[in-house]
């Protein structure tokens, strides 16, 4: 892929894999359990105990090593189920328009008029900190963005004509959409994959150091922060090692796929709370200002 | 929502006018009606979603160990003999008459319980807007007039940085950094004590507000420096530097005002996303705001509480969302005209 070839790409790509590595094979090189009880809350770091103690008197070291793998796995699935289901619903809206298009983006917008994270919260609060739900929220929360991406792109495929030519010998518009338009509108999704992945570690992060993801005696970055930042004065680590974690993986996963946009668009991707927001279909008078004509 | 052309720029300047006035005043309140249906859409929905409590609700948020007494006045509050419509009607006309029941933690009505912490995250907004805003601009806009220079570029990439984090990393890492481990200059905790104002002990409101504007500031920044690029770049300014105009009224007079609407839309985008922002930032720090009260509301299932904040914040950002088209419709002259049409 061209973007991991700029300077922004390689340095996304090498913060973010590192930290991928440490998620996935992080529990292989476990030194102890990460329940165990082993040593007195809070103390501080050893040779034998690289991070030292969490507030339970658990290896911090070990609990690190395992506390990134459903976060990682849970925002993979969010983002790629957000991103189907948003595309879906979104090349479908863009091609088959009239009714059905005002039907699926006037009930998207509902979907949107929840900030994101309230969203989740209001889901979590009614059938309780479940992870399925979670990884449902956060792809609910995506599905609408995505749909009004992928609606956009397809308004400007179904004009080609290759789509008309396929409608007028009449192929299945089913057909249509999964062979002709889908192919075509993959940058863009593949910039808003990118930018989701982002939203969803954050989110998800978010979710669980507000103690509404994976539940105690479980090890997970963002719970941790929460569990430890009580004795930060006796044991810092604990703390600053998944807070670290996190900063590393999405500063990474955003400078790359900042990258994707500008390589595969040649725009800039809209950074920030506006792709959580995307409150219109059309790009908002001045986004496409953003978007600088010399891509790197 | 499509803005059509509705009028001729051949026009009289009169008519035409009075024309774009009507025109204005015909998108805002097309715009709020359809924001009132969306509002009324999201009641129905956070509605619903109480409906879809497995079993008995009332069982289910008390807890197995409820008394049947507990269980009974949960039923009568909700209205749970009733049908799902009854149901519905009899909360939206309580909340419609400024009654949104009865909190299930402690009793009280929801009201008493969200009105004072509704006062402590306006007052953080306001100062999160009041530092945030000329900061994020400042930025933006010195960095599209020093363009590719090294400012331009460590700003753009500290942004783009700092758009990724999530505000409970930033929180903890200003704890860290200010509050407890490096240096202990500000309380971590913002402790207000119940009936005292936040302003009784300004210090409390520092570190949310940093993590917050670290929040805000990068979504500006790119829109201001974009947008400021953009005019710099275009006809007429290079019409006005060809005629010798001097810089400072170049930049004040005709490139400013002409960068500024894009970016008044962005920042009204960014307050609404503050609404879910806030929660975050308020647990973390114990802000004793909306968010932390949705937390603690979520944790204890209280039900009508969460219902009328979760609606409180989905109201606030509707309503941005509506500023903010308004806004962008007012202040630039390409979407009064005709000439603009959305695609």
């Amino acid at each position: 892929m061209s973007a991991a070839r700029t300077r922004r790409g390689m340095i996304g790509l090498a913060l973010a894999i590192p930290v991928v590595l440490v998620a996935l094979l992080g529990p292989y090189a476990a030194p102890k359990s990460p329940t165990a009880f082993v040593g007195a809350p809070f103390a501080p770091h050893n040779s034998d105990a690289l991070l030292g103690m969490d507030g339970l008197g658990r290896d911090a070291l070990s609990r690190v090593l395992w506390g990134g793998r459903e976060i990682l796995a849970l925002a993979t699935l969010a983002t790629v189920i957000g991103i189907a289901v948003g595309t879906a619903l979104g090349v479908t809206a863009g091609y088959v328009r009239g009714g059905v298009d005002e039907g699926i983006m006037r009930t998207l917008d509902v979907a949107l008029a929840f900030p994101q994270i309230i969203l989740a919260l209001l889901l979590v609060s009614i059938v309780g900190p479940k992870l399925w739900l979670v990884c449902l929220a956060v792809a609910a929360i995506h599905a609408p963005q995505v749909a009004r991406v992928a609606r956009a792109a397809t308004l400007r495929t179904a004009e080609l004509d290759f789509v008309k030519y396929a409608d007028a010998f009449g192929i299945p518009r089913r057909r249509v959409m999964a062979g002709e338009i889908a192919p075509n509108i993959i940058s863009p999704l593949m910039v808003e994959t990118g930018l989701r992945l982002t939203y969803s570690i954050a989110i998800i992060a978010s979710l669980s150091f507000l103690g509404f993801g994976l539940q105690p005696p479980a090890a997970d970055w963002g719970l941790m922060v929460n569990e430890n930042r009580i004795g930060i004065q006796q044991n810092p680590w604990p703390v600053v090692a998944p807070i670290l974690l996190i900063a590393i993986i999405t500063v990474g996963v955003n400078m790359f796929s900042d990258a994707v946009a500008r390589s595969a668009l040649g725009i800039e991707a809209p950074i920030g709370p506006a792709g959580l927001l995307g409150t219109d279909d059309a790009p908002a008078p001045g986004e496409e200002a953003v978007g600088e004509a010399g891509a790197v | 929502m499509t803005i059509e052309p509705t009028m001729d720029d051949q026009e009289g300047g009169g008519a035409a006018a009075r024309l774009r006035q009507n025109f204005i005043f015909r998108t805002i309140v097309r715009r709020l009606l359809l924001g009132v249906l969306t509002l009324f859409l999201v009641s129905i929905v956070v509605f619903a979603a109480t409906q879809l409590l497995p079993g008995d609700a009332a069982r289910a948020v008390l807890g197995r160990d409820a008394t049947p007494d507990r269980l009974a006045a949960f039923r009568r509050e909700f209205h749970l003999n009733q049908s799902a419509v009854q149901q519905y009607w009899a909360w939206l006309s309580g909340l419609l008459q400024g009654r949104p029941g009865t909190s299930l933690a402690n009793g009280l009505p929801v009201w008493l319980l969200v009105e004072p912490r509704v006062v402590n995250s306006f007052y953080l907004l306001v100062v999160v807007g009041i530092v945030g805003v000329p900061l994020s601009m400042g930025l933006g806009i010195w960095a599209a007039l020093r363009r590719d220079r090294w400012f331009d570029h460590t700003t753009s990439t500290v942004t783009l940085a700092a758009a990724a984090l999530p505000e409970f990393v930033v929180a903890i890492a200003l704890i860290i950094l200010f509050a407890t481990v490096v240096f202990q200059a500000l309380p971590p905790v913002s402790l207000v004590p119940p009936g005292t104002s936040v302003w009784s002990d300004p210090d409390v409101l520092v570190l949310p507000v940093a993590t917050l504007t670290i929040v805000v500031v990068p979504y500006i920044y790119r829109m201001a420096r974009g947008t400021m690029i953009e005019v710099l770049e275009s006809e007429y300014i290079e019409m006005a530097r060809l005629k010798g105009t001097p810089r400072r009224e170049l930049l004040l007079r005709h490139a400013l005002p002409n960068a500024l609407a894009p970016t008044i839309q962005a920042i009204a985008l960014t307050f609404a996303y503050l609404a879910g922002g806030v929660v975050v930032v308020e647990y973390v720090f114990g802000y004793p705001g909306i968010g932390q009260g949705l937390v603690n509301a979520v944790n204890a299932r209280d039900l009508p509480t969460i219902q009328f904040i979760v609606l409180l914040l989905a109201g606030f950002y509707v309503l941005v969302n509506i500023v903010a088209d308004v806004v962008a419709i007012m202040v630039t002259p390409r979407l009064r005209t005709a000439s603009w049409q959305r695609t």
